[in-house]
């Protein structure tokens, strides 16, 4: 018998236009002892669904119209919720998308683990303690006993996923639910934790559901691949299957949405906009002696109409270095010279003249949209701060940059939160490209987006980076990012810049340890290999 | 931590004393003075008087001579309670005052709390409107309209409690206080629905309740203690409030607390008494206002972690 079947299962939702389908009918199986992955867009229902089975959508609007969820005989479906709720946590347990907000930042670690323990076990406090112990160091927690007591805010992203895991699994569940589980970490840790549910999944013996929206990302680990689209599940079978030989259109889609496209790189004279010589950004804190150095000693040439990609995991400096060259970040010694100007020595308004040339896009496109501010109010401050227009050519101005960034000119007074993820990014471009720079620093701009938007945002900045003749710093974690819009790559580690060459010299023949680590992380590399290259 | 605490408290000094300079040219400025009388003043005996409490002195003489006697704790005496001194009236006023604010705070906290917490488990339902409807009404209505309707249908049609008094009559607490405190208990009705709207849509929420736990916990363990935060913060402005309020209602139940003999001073132009009142009222309230500071940031892990690191 199966660990979990769902047969169709069908859940919809109440809006203000009606009742939109959110899952129409899907049927699948999870095994024990086995991954099996749930693969599709944002919006495709792959969460709702799992969510819904655990009576964890809120309920109006959503509504569960039909269908059978079978865990260990029990129809999940139609349990109480009091029942329903002695399930959760114990028998089947789960891990959320973005570890930075779903720990309670107002509760030690040691508090939130045992919770768990305490409330399905009935266990004393020094037992339960002793266990989270226990696992926090199985999930590879350094000095876990010290963890205990800390808060959320101490730890990383790829560490607070790890406790997330822990706390999952605390009560030796029979069924992990990973709902993204990696989207929100970097590329090295993103293939650690895959690896540790993995491992964790097989000594203790659970079937896995495993929810995301990257195929590269599951084709290791999963033994089943269920893939959806729209409410519907539109094909279903082993990766090796899946990868060779897909027969639904979508998922054709979704593997040629990989990036992995070859790119020929573009050996130009060299021109340098920007030079940066032994550049240090420390930050001191309080608490102890030693400066955090963020950026240590980084020299680095920018090319004129280059695009520089900058990798490295969280925590490497790559965003410190492209926030220091914009003298966002304080720098603490060396220069950087743009255009022939050094720009550590620039204050006030000579330095507000060079900020008009340089601009920022931002990982987040929610977050770093103004929510109250339509897109002509943020398309129209930059134009009018720095006087590139006056207020009779400010429409045809933002009419054109709407037209860059390909969103329709009627959208012009919609605001953000009127907008998916991908349209958003590009009003953050829109937003970039207003003061006509020469140099752009874009600080992951892809990392929050589904792959297939992705693919069109980097087509976006490339198509764009021709166009206005714009250098820019890529700044990502994601190498197969990289490698599809950079002509040259720096690699950060640490603080330092350990390898520069042409992305083909990165990728081709890595000389650093680290890059080679780096390039050996990617996911989905064993299991993409073939199919891409063919 | 420390370094925090003083250097917030240093802030406050030029704030009391710009408030201590102003109210006392303020005062001087408005006609009259405290022995203007119906009955006329023999000029001797006027002299004498004004003599005894230097107001024969140049203004600026006197300003620097009341800033001194401040410096060393004390407030002068009272021009129309002779033998009284402003410390002493404030000491026997501020005990009734001090109980009165605690039980209509308390009635705040309590009852404004409890509501906005269940209104914001089942938002735009029965639950949310009614309570967020009375607090909307108890927003809008002032406590010299309230207090009045309260002693009509409580005191006089139903005859369940004493209409006046503080500490004479079994009851005769609850209407002063219930009149002073439901303004507040609205305003915290409303700040504490937003906050527990805001914290139970987190994802930490969600961990939560995927973890099984009964939905009551989940409020209480996860939700309350980011959803009050901004309840704590109120706590400070709301102290001067409280304050403020207290007049209006002392007047009205005929209760001896500070608020009366404020507005009386202010009436007789007991010039010390006014003065001493102001300064001593906003030292609380600038004190109050540091420690609910204090103790939202202490709230948050994260900023606690920073005042422990000495900022």
């Amino acid at each position: 018998m199966s660990l979990l079947s769902v047969d169709n299962l069908q859940i919809s939702f109440s809006t203000r236009n009606g009742i939109s389908t959110a899952v129409n009918g899907i049927s699948f199986t999870v095994e024990k002892n086995q991954i099996t992955a749930i693969i599709g867009e944002s919006g495709s229902g792959k969460s709702v669904s799992c969510y819904a089975m655990l009576g964890l959508i809120p309920s109006p609007p959503g509504r569960i119209d039909g269908g059978t969820a079978l865990f260990e005989g029990k129809d999940l479906l139609s349990l109480s919720e009091d029942e329903l709720r002695k399930i959760r946590g114990r028998d089947i347990a789960m891990i959320f998308q973005d570890p930075m907000t779903c720990l309670n930042p107002f509760m030690t670690i040691g508090d939130q683990l045992i919770e768990p323990l305490r409330l399905h076990k009935n266990m004393g406090k020094a037992d339960a303690k002793a266990r989270a112990i226990e696992l926090l160091d199985e999930v590879g927690m350094r000095s876990p006993a010290q963890c205990f007591s800390c808060y959320p805010h101490e730890f990383s992203g790829g560490m607070r996923q790890r406790v997330m895991i822990a706390m999952a699994l605390i009560n030796e569940p029979k069924l992990l639910i990973a709902d993204e589980p990696t989207t929100a970490l970097d590329v090295t840790i993103q293939a650690q934790i895959l690896r540790l549910i993995a491992d964790l999944q097989n000594s203790h013996d659970i079937g896995v559901l495993l929810i995301s929206h990257d195929l590269a990302v599951v084709a290791d680990i999963a033994d089943q691949i269920i893939v959806m689209e729209r409410g519907n599940l539109v094909e279903k079978g082993e990766p090796k299957a899946i990868f060779e030989n897909a027969q639904h259109p979508y998922t054709q889609k979704l593997l040629d949405a990989i990036p992995s496209a070859e790119r020929a790189s573009q050996e130009g004279a060299s021109d340098p906009l920007i030079e940066i010589s032994s550049l240090r950004t420390w930050f001191y804190s309080d608490n102890s002696q030693e400066p955090v150095k963020a950026v240590d000693d980084v020299s680095l040439t920018i090319n004129r109409g280059e695009i520089l990609g900058l990798v490295g995991e969280s925590g490497s400096g790559k965003s410190t270095l492209g926030r220091s060259i914009l003298r966002l970040a304080p720098i603490t010694d060396g220069t950087i010279t743009f255009d022939g100007t050094d720009l550590t020595q620039l204050s006030g308004a000579a330095l507000k003249g060079f900020r008009r040339r340089m601009q920022m896009i931002f990982q987040d496109p929610f977050a770093s949209l103004n929510p109250r501010m339509t897109v002509f109010d943020t398309l129209a401050e930059p134009l009018l701060l720095h006087n590139i227009v006056d207020r009779k050519g400010l429409d045809n101005a933002i009419q054109r940059l709407m037209d860059d960034v390909g969103l329709a000119r009627n959208f012009v007074r919609k605001y953000p939160h009127e907008f998916s993820g991908g349209q958003r990014q590009r009003i953050a471009i829109g937003r970039a490209l207003a003061t006509q720079p020469e140099f752009i620093v874009a600080d992951e701009p892809v990392s929050a987006l589904d792959v297939t938007i992705q693919a069109q945002i980097l087509e976006l900045l490339q198509d764009l980076g021709r166009e206005h003749g714009l250098t820019m710093l890529f700044v990502s974690h994601d190498l197969a990012v990289i490698r599809q819009i950079a002509d040259h790559i720096a690699v950060m580690y640490h603080g330092k810049l350990v390898e520069r060459g042409t992305a083909a010299e990165i990728f081709g023949s890595p000389q650093d340890p680290y890059t080679q680590r780096l390039l050996a992380s990617i996911p989905g590399k064993k299991s993409l290999a073939e199919p891409i290259s063919a | 931590m420390l370094k925090f605490l003083i250097s917030r408290l240093l802030q406050s000094v030029p704030v009391i004393l710009i408030v201590v300079t102003a109210t006392f040219f303020l005062v001087r400025a408005a006609p009259g003075g405290p022995f203007d009388e119906e009955k006329a003043v023999l000029p001797e005996v006027r002299k004498a008087l004004e003599a005894q409490y230097k107001l024969d002195l140049p203004l600026h003489e006197q300003y620097f001579a009341y800033l001194g006697d401040l410096f060393q704790g004390d407030l002068g005496p009272s021009f129309k309670y002779p033998g009284r001194s402003v410390n002493e009236i404030l000491a026997s006023g501020l005990p009734i005052t001090a109980e009165l604010g605690f039980y209509a705070l308390l009635i705040a906290l309590v009852i404004g709390g409890t509501a906005g917490v269940f209104a914001a488990l089942k938002p735009n339902t029965k639950q949310d409107y009614i309570p967020m409807t009375l607090a909307m009404v108890g927003i809008c209505m002032p406590s010299f309209l309230l207090g009045p309707l309260l002693v009509l249908v409580f005191g006089i049609y139903l005859e369940l409690l004493p209409i006046a008094g503080w500490g004479m009559l079994p009851g005769d607490k609850i209407l002063p206080s219930v009149t002073l405190g439901s303004a507040y208990a609205a305003y915290v009705a409303r700040l504490s629905r937003a906050g527990m709207l805001e914290v139970l849509s987190q994802d930490y929420i969600r961990t939560a309740r995927a973890k099984g736990l009964p939905e009551w916990q989940v409020v209480v363990r996860h939700a309350l203690r980011g959803g009050i935060i901004p309840v704590v913060a109120f706590l400070g402005p709301a102290f001067a409030g409280l304050l403020a309020g207290s007049f209006v209602v002392e007047t009205i139940f005929q209760i001896p607390g500070l608020g009366r003999f404020y507005v009386q001073a202010a009436f007789n132009r007991d010039y010390t008494m006014i003065l001493g009142t102001t300064v001593f009222l906003s030292t609380l309230i600038v004190f109050f206002n540091l420690l609910s500071d204090v103790a939202a940031a202490w709230l948050n892990p994260r900023l606690r972690a920073q005042f422990q690191g000495g900022k």
